[in-house]
């Protein structure tokens, strides 16, 4: 079996290496609006691929996808503008 | 993105919520809750960004990184015993589920260790308002991740008696749903908390 056929596998190597791309960010002490955002997209990228392909969400009804992936950008979105508020 | 459609055959043609209607209730529930949370310390932090910042560099990124690694991994052996499941092969789902669960006994291993160093500096509660958010989240997240292994638990011991097959694999969807949603949480937790600034 092709290993890189199951989107399971793939899910899993992005989430990794996102994981380190973070972590690595920290560890430059990477600050300010260019790194919250890149920080925060990167958040967004990894739980829709869990949403997505960990969950099995990506043939589910429409409304479910909605509402989990809807959670992600509300999430997403007041805590950049909880951030953007503390950057004024 | 990528938007490309599951390669598997093993996908239904109609569009169908793997699991229990209710689990994904319950679910949605516990990620409203942490989003209250989440935005919670966001503001909080807004308002008194010094000391949040300050206090965030005596985190161990290391350790937050390595429990994130944990996690996800411990959520792909979970989505690969539903595929073996999918295909019956009772062997591989219940390997898997072991698989798993010891990777969320992995997390909470790194997550004592972290909290023993913090405890023994004399840290609580009503240090500051920066401890106080981070221990309450990662604790709250910490009874999930338990949780979810009690969840694991059950699945393996079902699975052992070969429960799980193609045509039942209800019962082992809904318990790797709410799993997978530690797993969310926590994506959002690690950066939020221990890197952010």
């Amino acid at each position: 079996m092709n290993t890189l056929k199951n989107p399971a596998n793939r899910a899993w190597a992005v989430l990794i290496i996102a994981t380190l791309i973070t972590w690595y960010l920290g560890e430059a002490g990477a600050a300010g609006t260019l790194a919250i955002v890149a920080m925060l997209v990167i958040a967004f990228i990894k739980g829709r691929l869990v949403i997505l392909d960990f969950m099995e969400l990506r043939n589910a009804p429409l409304m479910w996808r909605m509402l989990l992936e809807g959670w992600l950008i509300v999430v997403s979105s007041l805590i950049l503008l909880a951030y953007w508020i503390s950057l004024k | 993105m990528t938007t490309t459609i599951p390669a598997s055959a093993e996908e239904p043609q109609s569009k169908h919520l793997p699991g229990d209607l209710a689990i994904w209730i319950f679910i949605l529930a516990e990620m409203l809750a942490f989003a209250v949370f989440f935005s919670a310390y966001a503001f909080a932090r807004a308002s008194n960004v010094e000391l949040f910042n300050l206090y965030q560099q005596t985190l161990d990124r290391n350790v937050g990184a390595l429990n994130t690694v944990l996690l996800i991994t411990g959520s792909w052996f979970v989505v690969l015993a539903v595929q073996a499941a999918h295909r019956d092969d009772g062997n591989a789902v219940t390997r898997n589920i072991a698989l798993g669960f010891i990777c969320g006994a992995g997390f909470l291993v790194v997550k004592v260790f972290e909290y023993a160093e913090k405890f023994g500096a004399g840290i609580s509660l009503s240090t500051n308002s920066f401890y106080m958010f981070y221990i309450s989240l990662t604790f709250f997240h910490f009874m999930h991740v338990i949780l979810g292994m009690v969840i694991l638990t059950a699945l393996w011991l079902q699975a052992r008696k070969g429960a799980y097959t193609s045509q039942n694999s209800h019962g082992l969807e809904s318990g790797a749903a709410y799993w997978h949603m530690v797993d969310l949480l926590w994506i959002i937790l690690f950066p939020l908390v221990y890197v952010m600034r």
